[in-house]
This record gives C-alpha cells, sequence and structure tokens, in this order.
C-alpha cells in the first residue's frame, strides 16, 4: 500500500498474452490478448468471476501453462527475458528462485513426509542463495515475521500437525525464503475462516511491504484484494474488462461490470416481524462418537422467514443441520416441526415429514448424480413424493425450471454441462419439487461467484416471497447474512452465543465472539485492515 | 477493454455447449482414435463372437460326429485332422468357441450379479453386515480358488450348472472387493445423502445412484476377470473335472489330443494340433485385455501432455 519505494522499475511486462485450453477434443481460448505490467515492490489484484482467466494467467507471468494449456502468442518479460521463448529447462532456474508461488489449498500443496522447515528451506538451499544454517536462521526470522506461534519449532512440525491459516502462512514463508521478485497468491485465503483470514492477511502484507517484493494477488474477493493490492485488473471471459490505481478503482469503476461487481454487496433484505414457529430445537445436544459438538442448544425458527446460523468452521453449524434432517440422531433434546415432535432418526419419519424439510448442499457438484440429467434430478422428487407420472410430471419439471430462471433446453443436460451457478439453481428446483415447507441451506453460495451469488440469493429471497418457504442458512459469510436474513443465531464450538433479529444482533454492544467474528469481515476501504491491525493491537498491548 | 451487456442472466452463464451424440457415433468417433492394439482386440473379440454365434453352420461336421479314422493327419478333408476317437479337430474347435466362451461369460455375469450386489450393499450398510460379508469373503480368498474348485467339484458333482455356479462363486470375492472399494468413495457423496433424505430404499440406491457411477471400473475389471474364469475352466478341463465329453471345449481337447505333440519331430502338423486350442485360448485372454486396456486409458480421465 505504501508508496514511499520508486515504482518505475519494470519488473514484469506482459504484451497481448494468448492462451489456450484443450477440452472437449478442441482448443477453447482462455486468456485472449492481456497486457500486464508490474513494477518492482507493486502488488497487483486479479480479480474476476471463474473462468475468467485470473488462475492461467497469474500462473503464465512465471512463463507456466498447466498441462492441456499452451501460449499461442505474446510475450511475458520478466527482468528483460522473454519467457514465453525460453526452454522449460532454464525457466527452472527462475521458479522458486526469483519467483514463487502460493497455492490456494496449503493442505493440498505441502508434501504430508516432510517438516515444515525442509519445505520452507528447500529451494534456497538448493540454488545456493543460502547454507543450511542461514537459510532455517532466515526461516525463524520469516515465520516470526509472519506471527507463527514458537518460530524456533513450529518448523520441526509436520504438515497435518498446524492449523489451515498457520499453513498458509508457513506457505507464504516458503514463498519468501529465496527473497523472489516476484510472488503469486492464488487465492490464499478462500479457504480460510473470516478470523483466521484477517491475520494471514496482514502478515501477508506485513512482509511483501517489508522486501519490497513485487507480487499478484488473485482472488474473487473484492474486500479482500482492496486491502492488498496498489493496482488492480478486473479480468473477464480472459479479457482485460478495466485496470486502475485500488483507490480510484473503489471510488469511481468504470466499466458496467465492475459496477456490477461492486453493486452486489449493496444487497439487503427487509427484516420482517418474527411469526409463529415452524421449528424449535430446545436443549438438543449431539456427538459424533464420544466427541460432543453441540451443547444445549435452542433455536426457534418463525414461519416464512429466514433464520441465519453463523459461525467459523467447527462451530456446529452443519450439525445442527443434521440433526433437523435426522441424519444424525440427537442424544438430547427435541426437534418440533409445525407442532409436533420429530422422531430422531430418519428411518422413523414419515415421508410427509421428510418431504416438508428439504436440504439444499454447499457443494452443488457432489449434490448431484453426475450420470443424472437434470429432467430425472428435478422429476425423481415429484415421481417419489407427489406420485406425478408422465406428463404431468414433464409440464411440472418445465414450471419449476422456470422458476429458477432456466429454459427447458436445460431438461438433457448432465451436471458436467452447467456451470456453477446452473448447478445450484437445480438443487433448489430439486428441493422445490417436494412442495416442502423448510429448507436447510447449508452455505449454499460459499462455492460461487460474487456475481452468481446475488442471482442465487435474489432467487431464493423471490421464492420466499412467492411460495411462503422457510429458510434455515448456514453461512459464514457476514454480507450473505446482511441480504437475506431476518433472524441470526450466532454459534461458536457448539454453543449457541446469540440469537435475535438481524437488526438486534448487528447492534452494538456485542458478546465477544460476534464483535471479533463481525470485525473480520473485510470491508470495501483500502485502509481497513490497516486500522483493524493497529485496532487489535492497542487492544492487546 | 470490453463493453458487454452486464444484465445478468443465468441461462446466459458461460456453460461450454457441448454437442449432443449418439452412442453409436460416439463409438465410430472413440474407435477411430483408438490405438492398433484396441482395435486388433475389438476386431478378434467380434470374430469369437461371430463363430460361437454360428457355429452350427461354420463347421463341417458335427460337434461329436465320429468318423472311423482316429488321429487322421491334415488334409482336405479334415482339415486340422481327427482326434483320438475320430473327431473332426476343426469342427470340435469351432463348437468349442461357443461352448468354452458361452459359459466363461455365463460364469462371469453370475459372478459380477453375487459380488456386485453384496459389495454395494456392504458398502452402503458399513456395519455388521459389512464387517459379515468382508470377513466371509476373507476366509474364502484365503483358499487357493483351484484347489477349492476341485474340492467342491468332486463333492457336489461335475456338470457344466455346478461348475458355473462353483467358479462364479469363487470369483465373486474379488468382485465383491472392487465393488465395494469403489462404490465406498460414491456413497459419501453429498447425493446419495440427498437420495437418503428423500426416503429412497437400498435398491434405487444402489442401482441408481451408486451403480451408474462406479460402472467404468466394473467393466474394465469384467473383462480381466472374464479372462480368468476362461482360464480356470480350461484349466479345471485339462484336469478332467470341468466341461465334460462329448462335448467340444479347448481345455479338454488340449488334454485329449496332448500326447500328439510328441510326434511333432516326424510330423510337426501333428505336433501343432493340441496347440491349436490352447491358442485360441491364448488370443482370446491377449485380445480382451487389449480392448481391457483401452477402455481403462479411456476412462480414467487421465489427460495426455504434448
Amino acid at each position: 500500500m505504501s508508496n514511499s519505494t520508486p515504482k518505475d522499475d519494470v519488473l514484469l511486462d506482459i504484451k497481448g498474452l494468448k492462451i489456450q485450453g484443450f477440452s472437449d477434443e478442441r482448443w477453447h481460448d482462455i486468456v485472449k490478448g492481456v497486457d500486464l505490467k508490474l513494477c518492482r515492490g507493486q502488488i497487483m489484484g486479479l480479480i474476476g468471476e471463474s473462468g475468467a482467466g485470473k488462475s492461467t494467467l497469474g500462473l503464465a507471468a512465471m512463463g507456466y501453462t498447466q498441462p492441456g494449456c499452451r501460449i499461442i502468442g505474446g510475450s511475458i518479460h520478466f527482468d528483460g527475458v522473454d519467457l514465453a521463448q525460453l526452454p522449460d529447462k532454464q525457466k527452472r532456474d527462475y521458479w522458486g528462485n526469483r519467483m514463487t508461488y502460493v497455492a490456494q489449498s496449503a493442505a493440498a500443496s505441502f508434501n504430508p513426509a516432510h517438516r515444515l522447515i525442509e519445505q520452507t528451506t528447500r529451494s534456497t538451499i538448493r540454488f545456493g542463495i543460502k547454507d543450511k544454517s542461514s537459510a532455517y536462521q532466515d526461516a525463524f526470522e520469516l515465520y516470526d515475521a509472519l506471527n507463527l506461534p514458537e518460530p524456533e519449532t513450529i518448523g520441526d512440525r509436520y504438515p497435518h500437525q498446524v492449523s489451515g491459516g498457520q499453513l498458509q502462512r508457513v506457505m507464504t514463508a516458503m514463498a519468501m525464503s529465496p527473497r523472489p521478485d516476484l510472488i503469486i497468491f492464488d487465492e490464499p485465503t478462500t479457504a480460510l475462516d473470516v478470523t483466521t483470514q484477517v491475520e494471514v492477511l496482514s502478515s501477508m502484507r506485513t512482509i511483501v511491504e517489508t522486501f519490497n517484493t513485487a507480487a499478484i494477488y488473485i482472488t474473487h474477493d473484492l474486500a479482500v484484494v482492496a486491502q492488498m493490492a496498489d493496482v488492480i485488473k478486473v479480468l473477464r471471459y480472459g479479457e482485460e474488462v478495466e485496470e486502475a490505481s485500488t483507490r480510484d478503482m473503489l471510488k469511481s469503476p468504470k466499466a458496467d461490470y465492475t459496477k456490477s461487481l461492486w453493486s452486489v454487496r449493496a444487497l439487503q433484505k427487509q427484516e420482517q416481524k418474527p411469526t409463529a414457529s415452524i421449528l424449535s430445537l430446545k436443549g438438543v445436544d449431539a456427538a459424533y462418537g464420544s466427541a460432543k459438538v453441540l451443547h444445549k442448544v435452542d433455536i426457534e425458527v418463525p414461519k416464512g422467514s429466514t433464520v441465519a446460523v453463523v459461525g467459523e468452521s467447527g462451530s456446529g453449524k452443519s450439525t445442527t443441520a443434521r440433526v433437523i434432517t435426522g441424519l444424525l440422531p440427537q442424544t438430547a433434546g427435541t426437534v418440533v416441526f409445525d407442532g409436533i415432535e420429530l422422531p430422531k432418526a430418519l428411518a422413523d419419519r414419515t415421508k410427509e415429514q421428510k418431504r416438508r424439510i428439504q436440504m439444499i448442499y454447499q457443494m452443488a457438484d457432489t449434490a448431484m448424480n453426475p450420470r443424472q440429467t437434470v429432467r430425472d434430478i428435478i422429476g425423481r422428487p415429484l415421481e417419489f413424493y407427489l406420485g406425478m407420472q408422465g406428463r404431468e410430471k414433464a409440464n411440472r419439471v418445465l414450471e419449476l425450471l422456470e422458476m429458477i430462471e432456466l429454459e427447458g433446453s436445460f431438461l438433457e443436460r448432465l451436471p458436467s454441462e452447467l456451470s456453477g451457478g446452473q448447478k445450484q439453481r437445480i438443487c433448489i428446483a430439486r428441493a422445490l419439487a417436494a412442495a416442502p415447507d423448510f429448507i436447510i441451506c447449508d452455505e449454499v453460495t460459499s462455492a460461487l461467484d460474487q456475481i452468481v451469488q446475488e442471482g442465487i440469493l435474489t432467487l431464493l429471497l423471490r421464492l420466499q416471497k412467492e411460495l411462503g418457504l422457510t429458510y434455515l442458512f448456514i453461512t459464514h459469510d457476514i454480507s450473505t447474512v446482511k441480504a437475506i436474513a431476518d433472524q441470526v443465531v450466532v454459534m461458536n464450538q457448539g454453543l449457541v452465543v446469540e440469537q435475535g433479529s438481524k437488526t438486534a444482533v448487528f447492534k452494538p454492544p456485542f458478546p465477544d465472539y460476534t464483535e471479533l467474528l463481525l470485525s473480520s469481515v473485510p470491508e470495501m476501504d483500502p485502509d481497513w485492515l490497516t486500522k483493524l491491525s493497529a485496532k487489535r493491537k492497542r487492544e492487546r498491548n | 477493454m470490453i463493453d458487454k451487456s452486464e444484465t445478468y442472466s443465468a441461462t446466459g452463464e458461460v456453460g461450454a455447449a457441448i454437442e449432443k451424440r449418439t452412442i453409436w457415433s460416439r463409438f465410430i468417433l472413440d474407435f477411430k482414435k483408438s490405438p492398433y492394439t484396441a482395435r486388433f482386440g475389438l476386431i478378434v473379440v467380434s470374430l469369437y463372437i461371430f463363430v460361437a454365434l454360428f457355429a452350427p453352420w461354420l463347421a463341417p461336421y458335427g460337434e461329436s460326429q465320429v468318423f472311423p479314422a482316429p488321429y487322421e493327419p491334415w488334409s482336405e478333408k479334415f482339415v486340422f485332422g481327427t482326434d483320438q476317437i475320430g473327431r473332426d479337430i476343426l469342427s470340435r474347435l469351432i463348437y468349442g468357441a461357443r461352448n468354452t466362451v458361452g459359459i466363461a461369460v455365463a460364469t462371469t455375469f453370475l459372478s459380477f450379479l453375487i459380488g456386485g450386489a453384496l459389495g454395494l450393499a456392504a458398502a452402503i450398510n458399513q456395519s455388521w453386515l459389512d464387517q459379515l460379508l468382508s470377513r466371509s469373503v476373507d476366509v474364502l480368498m484365503a483358499i487357493p480358488s483351484l484347489i477349492f474348485a476341485l474340492v467342491l467339484l468332486s463333492i457336489f458333482g461335475t456338470n457344466v450348472v455346478n461348475l458355473v455356479i462353483i467358479i462364479a462363486v469363487l470369483d465373486s470375492t474379488r468382485v465383491f472387493r472392487l465393488t465395494r472399494a469403489v462404490a465406498i468413495n460414491v456413497v459419501v457423496m453429498d447425493y446419495v445423502e440427498a437420495a437418503r433424505l428423500r426416503g429412497e430404499g437400498i435398491g434405487w440406491i444402489m442401482r441408481r445412484e451408486i451403480l451408474p457411477n462406479i460402472l467404468p471400473p466394473l467393466i474394465a475389471e469384467f473383462g480381466l476377470r472374464f479372462c480368468f474364469v476362461f482360464l480356470t475352466i480350461a484349466a479345471l478341463s485339462f484336469l478332467g473335472v470341468g466341461i465334460q465329453p462329448p462335448t467340444a471345449d479347448w481345455g479338454s481337447m488340449v488334454r485329449e489330443n496332448a500326447s500328439l505333440i510328441q510326434f511333432a519331430q516326424y510330423d510337426i502338423k501333428a505336433g501343432l494340433t493340441p496347440l491349436l486350442p490352447a491358442a485360441a485360448i491364448a488370443l482370446l485372454t491377449v485380445a480382451v485385455n487389449f480392448v481391457v486396456d483401452w477402455f481403462l486409458h479411456k476412462t480414467s480421465g487421465l489427460r495426455d501432455e504434448q
């Protein structure tokens, strides 16, 4: 963020880059002639929805393409050398030396068989930048700078012995160890909880600034990129939409597409007055084997409203959903649905009870059978619960498709032939097919891009209004809560921390945990992270 | 810079338009790109099937038609000569395709029916039923299958039905293991949970939700299992407890004419006669494996790097 160092020294200069990928037996354009200029010490944010070509472009900045991709035009000048023309053997002298990469999933990127310190310093030692003892010493200092606990000994652990957020920071240390000129961050915080994300972001930014390293930060989260980048480049369909400095971009985005990205966060639902409960959990305890995960959970869900359950992973949100659906019978307490106590186990519930409670999953990919067409997926609940056959069923499937804003041409498609947002819509249609009263939405938007998220949320709101549905909306994203909820339940470690109407919960004073959760949500203000870090530091001292 | 209309529509979301193809045109397309080994395998397999289906029309003589001329050399009248009691070798080779291949196919189908169904049930249940079946299978697999088959055949008597059932049961242990292993990965998917939440029965979950998703490895295994079953039947026939005379069968044909091999130093053709059924077995085994290899490669989803 700081503008103290002169930034006219161009480090990376990409001109007219074109990359193709091979699928379905032909070559498709992924990146269609993008220019990119990055100076030493500058951080550029690349944003765009999935399929925009941002990861491909990020990797291409290192002269690398994934298997099945090829560079067909343009140049990639790194410090005066055109990487696009260089053979792999020579490019390898740059990789892990002068340019490094931080991947999205740290857990999948570390070798589980080696200690962290060995992996952190490996390329530094291999390229002879430092000898073993000084590389280790330097790693300790990096760990310390990244706020990792016990910097002297954490390196002796194996990847599975540290948390996800810590692992992501170790990966940053690994990328920083050879003191590269350029680091590519590929969605490094997407897989993390908000509370962890803040810590990782601020330590990443500090260290990049300390060593004046140039970086490309790839993400689809605007608020995150606002904290990290000096310059933002927006990509769509493999082409550049616009590029501007972070402050200018936030203040006055020019292209319509960029404006539409910005507007997503503005979605807000008018809160409804609570009515009679359709579902209530009273003193529910639940356990996986001997590990108790829910402690005396009480939740009231008013009819026709949306109750958002908020908390980080491991807080018991999804377990609550499993208890309600009957997949995990509770060990104590009751679940009352529409005045009648539900049997604990799924097998003891009537078909009618099963029909009235439907569920929509986080990963639409795995929630649909890849071998069934849209017609089969939506048609089955109609046939199963309502006994529809033939023409009646076919008509109803078409009606449902229309409800979710898709056309009849989708009937014969398989899930693999749909985009992420379309898949989630089909899952919604499948839930609607059962004509339910109550739908559990388990993180239904968290795997989607912002603009697609908005579409899904608007659809859910419209359906609620038209059909009088009740939602239990599980999420960790506060802006989603603001967009859709009437009531909010905050959970932490299997306990309900706070519960009430949206305005009541989001109005100070907060209980400690709610405060931490709310203050960790990135805002669209480039100074937000700086202010927050300073505030938290003050409070600690 | 691009400037496209930004009104959002779900239908308009980017999704690769995939051309619809019929199964047949897909097959033709795949066949054109297939390696030579796979084409060879496909041609050989279809040839065997053709011979097996049309044996009565192709064979010059009847299956067990005896001529008063045992051990006749190769000639115009008997292309590959006659056997120890004067039956035409060529005709018996052709009928053998029908019996040996037919029984092997039936046995493999039966073993997949048993092993597949139990494997799926075990994967879905994952508690007492899984334990019971898996441990029983372990016990069965601990006994060498050829010896076990010999023991069972001598207890129950040697006929085609017993042969098919015994080999199918013994072989289904391997199918059980594979099915259970691949099905366990599918059982944990959300769409299976969704089907359970809907209240679907175990039959539907097995047939409609899981089976279509584990079919590729099962089909590949089917090809390999077929070869093993085929070889087991041939081995049992060679030992004299398999398919019984006068039914023509390649395994027993090798045994019956094995002694001819010692005349190879006088008449090379006589020496080759017992090798003909053996070669028929070997050729089919190799061909089936070529096809299976190709299929495995095609469905493994590995993208070849350029």
